[in-house]
């Protein structure tokens, strides 16, 4: 038997099934049913921790997430830093080791740095370590601070999930007020969904000896829990934190473990017609000189170990205590047989009920505890009176309690307000601002009877003291054991003008560690009043912030990884595209297309010019599926095209189309494509791939908040269409090839304009427009059809040395042409005139949007930076895109970019285009682009390479 | 993540929502109005410290344009489109 | 100023710290100044302290609804950068970063800056040609930034083992930004604070303003307080997300609205990741505090709120973007988040002007203004002093507005 400090019988653990585990390379063994922190104690294991800062011996302080000292962090399969002993379920092979200690906490070379304490008070580093630079001393502050090591490797087996839910009433605490709650709710048939963070229901009822109705309270607890599970409109959670509360009674809970499977961790983002808070209290510290000693813990906790792990961590044991609570402690410890020293009780009188309890020990009263002597475990402890008395008690444990907390974060983040109650003196729920109300502990009822009938409790009384104020106190009292936050840190930082509560935990850091402060904000809080006389209410917290406990962020974030949280569209011909090697990769708006089609050994710009020459010397063929397509139908369409587009559009007939502009009111280019008239009624506006969604959002919000009145309905058909773009001089040919019952010769269908009838057999509209400056037929067929038609496509053409064009192609052949690129040339700065299309800008309608912002914005005589083309010098020197133009090649603001630069084969040279302050003007001059260690001249011409006149595409 | 009343689809999250700002002041005809005038129509949306009126598109659902009045302090919505519903 | 350093400590030390003074005063309030700064944070104790230090304008109170340091300068996630695009701001934000490396001291106050570079993680084309665009601008003002491979990327961030060939983004390359540094945003406020504080100026919390004052000749002539009436020729509104609110007071309407933008810490962890690491295409962005907490940002809240706090659907994206670049730290947890409020210009860029009410200033629409205190508070100083712009903020006057100049720089990063 080594567990030396567990008791033969009690508790809720399983004497039958013995877990052996290794904790800092030692092997232990505990019980099923046990945390990390229970089987440490057990084993008498003391020195658990090391200090962030000073590196002081620390044992385990609580029994649940408040638990401020002993973090550890695990290895093998439960990989993961930072974790409270005390949370930490005991399994078989379990090995954990102390964060923040070398070797090992019993020996930590770091405890060096008590020595230095006296140097390094709070904030010490705001003034020094400036000279010569902070990166002097950063690396050893980086390596010295951060606790745990950071996870190496995701978890190997396993995953997260996340769900949603609804409930009626949310309960978050299954103690006594929350089953409560819940049978109440269950019972009047309500969807509950009730979570609690411990791994068995019964909150603080599993940690005491209490009894309702003259019987053992978990006796009632078992059977809520019962009733509980035959309700169908329940759902009762344990191992299951909520631990935020944001607007609309939305909470999100982590559940750890569920269902003992393969999911790690479960999210459920719970949406609450009412929530109920009975998220109990936590104990609070004492705060006297050496309170962090091992073998210092919460009164509470003790009280936890033995009823709940039958384990005693002490044999002779010293109580201090402001409040009542503390004696039920001392009597569970009598009953067991302890050595209860002495009980040490700051007030002056102590209530008769409390003495009651405790008949066989002498209650010293206005006693406080002035010191504790032992570095790696309580030795003695000092017993002050008020009147001076002083008396060393030898005890291997010191239980203190300092009052109770209402676990008020859930409340807190909901933005309901809290009141500080001088009765209990603590912070309690004041007004909700949600649907919301706190019940049990969390309200302020800290007693079982209050808050069942029947429940038997000794009443809570409290005289707070948030520190013990000794003449000649040596030793640092610490308020936050965590950060090593002491209360000569908050009288300095007071002392110093941080004055403000927020200063106070900013400049110290008290509060700030992974137990954000639950057993010692209050006393921060009480420190500052005591400081500057002030009440605590007018202290104030500091802002509870979500989580209640560290969530880890794979529950966060569920399944949704990579293409779940980035979708990405795709059209019929992805397959073919990656059969035949092509480069795919995204194109925006979460399109994956193929950028380019490399042959064997060939590279990026021999696969582009390739497939350009095709295109300018024979022809090509292009998946244009993604474009925006909408259909537009309706006695008003043409009033609105007018207004959203800046050219004339409602002039047109059916059977033709038109290219057009959308101006946002303000002036600013949102987005270029082509219209076509269906017939009176039916309009097919196109829209760039980048933009359709946007369009759409444009489209809808006018139509339904600006002309509701108007007769336009809105399809998107983008999916409803996929097209073969075959464009090139032989376009036609392939197209005959293809077979069709469309006359196809110019004449009869002119460039901007389309015809329904078959391609290949199949039902199709070929439209007449060009993105690359040939003769184009786009081939639009139903998404069915696409795969075979474009396999019948590249057939038919291949007697015409048909090539499948990419992305970068389209990029090339539309330099050439100088056709705009949103995202290029349109980059929020330019409108119509400077891009050279005034002739899109309709001077016979009086309104539509962008037309008055253009106008002004005009007059206003800035200068413009205008479209131009670049041709450098050296015909074989490329310029990167976006290069500055600066004047004479100076390093100086700039006036003006290349916007893109392509090897033209038609040209056989590098051509560009480029936005250019005054560049209209300044065609045959020659601009300088500028480089960091190199200036490239280059000429500047019409933004046109290829065909200026377009007679090839009207072909 | 509020819940925002749909009118058709009744409440839902508000990540099957686009937002579409605070509805300002009403289109002006822009032939009639000074410049001043124009670019405060344009550049200055109500930004109130208490309920706002605003508009969100139900992208992902039926695509209702819906408005509604929100506090921004405390995203409370304070009149949803059909108060009945 | 009592002098900060390594002998004072050991000085202060040996007199168990009793005998350090207060880092700034808390005088009476007096009923006039010659400038009244409305906010108590980055911007506003900057502002004081360079008019103070750079034009002899002493007579300034900082008046401060709160308390000192608790606006955004207390939220953001200091990332300290000059990487942007157009000529109207990189030569601004060169010189906000040069000032940030010489504070520690200038002001005898450790700022911990920590001059660790940014790397951009690269995952689409179109994102790597809109930032080597900015480079080729940058590189006209000597900022630096540079591509470095997917190899070196991954060399330089060991934790990035996710975007491999077969992600729905790959990673493409990095792109590479010495200049960048973070700091502490709390040690830049009471530097500024007790810096100023030493040169006379008075800083006022707790003191909220209900109104500003338009005097009979149409001029601003104070400010209405919970602590009463101030009288002033000069006003400056430096209250990131209560713009607005102010100048209503006064009739007075600006191209602004008020939205949220989150942050969040990880749990202390040993070092892991000594850069800055942004992440424009997958939408968030991190880097490891001096304690161990990783602090990450993302995208905003796209809805107007003053509610300081977080949508749990772009919380999640934002994890979820993080995950699946750093698989690793599915195990690390959580352990704050919180929101702050910005006001946003029309055209997403920074307004600093003075108003259309004469005396009245405002500093406003910084998205990402934390970088921007230090040249931020000169070019206001300067402003105030002279009533006319510093040359580095010439362009981001109201009156760029007036024919709806719009300066672009909106989409830059994510790291704002």
């Amino acid at each position: 038997m080594t567990q030396n400090n567990r008791c033969a019988s009690g508790g809720r653990i399983d004497r039958s099934r013995t877990l052996r585990f290794t904790f800092n390379g030692k092997s232990y063994e505990g019980f099923e049913g046990d945390t990390l922190a229970s089987a440490l104690l057990a084993n008498d294991v003391r020195v658990t921790a090391r200090s962030f800062k000073y590196h002081r011996p620390r044992g385990i302080v609580g029994h649940g997430p408040e638990e401020p000292a002993t973090l550890v962090e695990l290895d093998g399969e439960d990989a993961s830093g930072n974790r409270p002993a005390t949370t930490v379920p005991l399994r078989d092979g379990l090995s954990a080791r102390s964060v923040n200690c070398w070797p090992s906490p019993e020996f930590d070379i770091g405890g060096v740095n008590q020595l230095l304490s006296r140097f390094i008070p709070a904030g010490f580093y705001y003034k020094t370590f400036k000279w010569p630079n902070w990166h002097l001393f950063e690396p050893s502050i980086r390596k010295a601070a951060g606790l745990a090591a950071a996870p190496a490797q995701p978890p190997s087996s396993g995953h997260f999930e996340a769900r949603h839910a609804h409930a009626d009433v949310l309960v978050a605490g299954a103690g006594p007020a929350g089953l409560k709650a819940a049978l109440k709710a269950g019972r009047a048939g309500k969807r509950v969904f009730l979570a609690d963070e411990d791994s068995e229901a019964g909150g603080s009822l599993l940690n005491c000896d209490l009894s309702i109705d003259g019987q053992p309270a978990m006796g009632w607890v078992e059977a809520a829990v019962l009733e509980l599970r035959g309700m169908a409109n329940v759902t009762h959670l344990q191992n299951a934190t909520v631990w935020a509360y944001r607007e609309h009674n939305l909470l999100i809970v982590n559940e750890r473990n569920p269902d003992q499977g393969s999911i790690i961790e479960r999210s459920w983002r719970v949406r609450a017609g009412e929530v109920v808070i009975a998220t109990g209290a936590t104990e609070r510290a004492m705060v006297f000189s050496n309170n962090d000693r091992p073998g210092v813990m919460l009164a509470s906790s003790v009280q936890a170990y033995f009823n709940r792990w039958g384990v005693i961590p002490g044999k002779r044991v010293v109580l201090f205590t402001n409040n009542n609570s503390a004696y039920a402690v001392a009597s569970d410890l009598i009953a067991a047989g302890v050595r209860v020293e002495a009980i040490l009780d700051s007030r002056s009188c102590v209530p008769q009920a409390a003495l009651e309890l405790v008949p066989e020990i002498t209650v010293q009263s206005s006693t406080v505890v002035g010191d504790v002597r032992g570095h790696k475990g309580v030795k003695a402890v000092k017993a002050v009176s008020s009147s001076g008395s002083v008396n060393w008690i030898e005890c291997d444990l010191l239980a203190h309690s300092g009052g109770w907390n209402p676990t008020v974060h859930l409340w807190s983040q909901s933005r309901s307000t809290l009141r500080f109650d001088e009765d209990l003196a603590a912070f309690l729920p004041y007004q909700p601002v949600q649907n919301c109300t706190a019940v049990g502990a969390a309200a302020g009822q800290l007693t079982l009877d209050q808050i069942i009938d029947g429940g038997e409790e000794l009443a809570y009384e409290i005289e707070p003291l948030w520190r013990v104020d000794l003449p000649g106190q040596r030793g640092k009292a610490f308020l936050d054991i965590q950060n090593d936050v002491s209360v000569s840190d908050v009288h300095l930082a007071l002392r110093e003008g941080y004055d403000n509560v927020e200063h106070v935990k900013r400049y110290t850091t008290g509060g700030m560690g992974i137990d954000q402060g639950k057993t010692g904000n209050i006393n921060i809080i009480g420190t500052v009043a005591m400081q500057k006389g002030v009440p605590l209410q007018e202290v104030g917290t500091t802002t509870f912030r979500s989580p209640y406990t560290p969530v880890s962020f794979g529950a966060i974030g569920g399944l949704r990884e990579d293409s779940v949280l980035f979708p990405y569209r795709h059209t019929p011909v992805t397959q073919w595209n990656k059969d035949n090697g092509a480069v795919m990769y995204e194109a925006g708006a979460r399109w994956r297309r193929p950028g380019y089609f490399p042959q064997q050994g060939e590279g990026l710009q021999d696969a582009v010019n390739r497939e350009c020459r095709a295109v300018r010397e024979g022809v090509g063929v292009y998946d244009g599926s993604p474009l925006g397509t909408f259909e537009l139908k309706g006695r008003d369409v043409p009033q609105f095209l007018d207004f959203i587009y800046s050219n004339m559009v409602s002039s047109l007939t059916p059977g033709n189309g038109r290219y057009g502009l959308m101006l946002s009111d303000d002036g600013l280019i949102l987005d270029d494509g082509v219209v076509f008239r269906l017939d009176e009624h039916r309009w097919l506006v196109s829209t760039s791939t980048g933009h359709a969604d946007s369009i759409n959002q444009h489209m809808e919000k006018l139509l339904q908040t600006e002309f509701p009145d108007w007769q336009v309905m809105i399809t998107t058909v983008t999916s409803q269409w996929n097209n073969a773009t075959i464009c090139g001089p032989r376009a036609r040919d392939v197209m005959q090839a293809l077979g069709t019952d469309v006359d196809l010769s110019p004449e009869v269908f002119p460039f901007m304009s389309f015809r329904d009838g078959t391609v290949a057999g199949f039902p199709a509209r070929i439209v007449r427009v060009s993105f690359t400056g040939e003769l184009s037929f786009e081939v639009n067929v139903a998404p069915r059809h696409m795969a075979e038609l474009w396999a019948k496509v590249i057939e038919a053409g291949a007697p015409f040395g048909i090539q499948p064009v990419g992305s970068e192609s389209s990029h090339v052949l539309r330099v050439e042409k100088g056709f705009l690129s949103l995202g290029h040339e349109v980059d929020g700065t330019v409108d119509a005139y400077d891009l050279g299309m005034g002739w899109a800008m309709s001077k016979k309608k009086t309104d539509y949007l962008g037309k008055r912002s253009i106008q002004l914005r005009r007059e206003g005589k800035a200068t413009r930076r205008e479209l131009v083309g670049i041709l450098p010098e050296d015909h074989n020197r490329q310029v990167p895109e976006g290069a500055p133009l600066t004047p004479g090649g100076r390093k100086e603001a700039t006036e003006g970019l290349v916007t893109a630069c392509v090897w033209s084969v038609v040209n056989d040279r590098w051509v560009g285009l480029a936005l250019l302050k005054n560049g209209h003007s300044r065609h045959g001059e020659i601009a300088h682009v500028r480089l960091k260690d190199e200036v490239i001249p280059v000429k500047i011409t019409k933004p046109v390479f290829h065909d200026p006149d377009g007679k090839l595409l009207r072909s | 993540m509020m819940l925002i009343p749909c009118p058709f689809c009744g409440k839902r999250n508000e990540s099957e929502f686009i937002f579409g700002g605070a509805v300002g002041a009403d289109r002006p005809d822009p032939n009639s109005v000074n410049d001043a005038e124009w670019v405060e129509y344009l550049t200055v949306a109500p930004n109130p410290l208490g309920p706002v009126q605003e508009r969100w598109w139900h992208a992902r659902g039926c695509s209702e344009w819906v408005t509604i009045w929100r506090d921004t302090r405390t995203h409370d919505i304070v009149e949803a489109p059909d108060d009945s519903e | 100023m009592q002098k900060y350093s390594v002998f004072s400590l050991a000085r202060n030390a040996l007199s168990g710290h009793r005998n350090w003074s207060r880092a700034w005063r808390s005088p009476p309030l007096k009923d006039q100044y010659e400038v009244v700064v409305i906010g108590a944070g980055g911007h506003g104790l900057a502002t004081a302290f360079y008019l103070a230090k750079e034009f002899d304008i002493t007579d300034v109170a900082v008046v401060e609804k709160g308390w000192l340091g608790g606006g955004n300068i207390a939220r953001n996630t200091v990332t300290i950068r000059s990487n942007y695009m157009r000529d109207e701001s990189i030569p601004f934000y060169v010189k906000s970063v040069a000032m940030y490396e010489g504070l520690t001291h200038e002001l005898n106050f450790n700022m911990m800056h920590s001059k660790r570079t940014m790397v951009d993680v690269v995952q689409t084309w179109p994102k790597l040609r809109e930032l080597r665009r900015r480079q080729l601008a940058m590189d006209i003002y000597g900022s630096t930034y540079e591509q470095i491979s997917e190899n070196e990327l991954r060399s330089r961030i060991p934790a990035l083992t996710g975007g491999g060939p077969d992600a729905r983004l790959p990673v493409i390359c990095g792109m590479v930004h010495t200049d960048a540094g973070v700091n502490r945003h709390d040690a830049v406020a009471w530097g500024y604070a007790r810096a100023a504080d030493a040169l006379g100026v008075e800083i006022h919390q707790q003191t909220a303003i209900q109104s500003l004052i338009r005097g009979a000749d149409g001029h601003i002539s104070g400010v209405e307080t919970n602590r009463g009436t101030i009288r002033a020729k000069k006003v400056v509104v430096a209250v990131s997300g209560h713009t607005t609110t102010l100048t209503e007071t006064v009739g007075l309407k600006l191209p602004l609205r008020t939205m949220n933008l989150t942050a969040f810490v990880s749990e202390p962890v040993k070092p892991l990741v000594d850069v800055i690491v942004n992440c424009p295409d997958s939408g968030f962005y991190f880097s490891q505090s001096d304690k161990g907490e990783m602090v990450i940002g993302g995208a905003p809240d796209m809805g107007q709120s003053f509610r300081r706090d977080i949508k749990q659907n772009v919380f999640e994206d934002t994890v979820t973007a993080m995950l699946s670049l750093f698989p690793s730290f599915k195990k690390l947890k959580l352990m704050r988040q919180w929101g702050g409020h910005l006001d946003i210009a029309h055209d997403a860029s920074p307004i600093m002007d003075q108003t259309d009410l004469p005396g009245l200033f405002v500093t406003a629409g910084w998205w990402g203004g934390y970088k921007a205190i230090p040249a931020g508070g000169l070019t206001l100083a300067h402003l105030v002093a002279k009533s006319e712009p510093h040359p580095l903020m010439s362009s981001f006057t109201l009156n760029r507005f007036r024919h709806l100049d719009f300066v672009m720089e909106a989409g830059t990063t994510t790291a704002r």
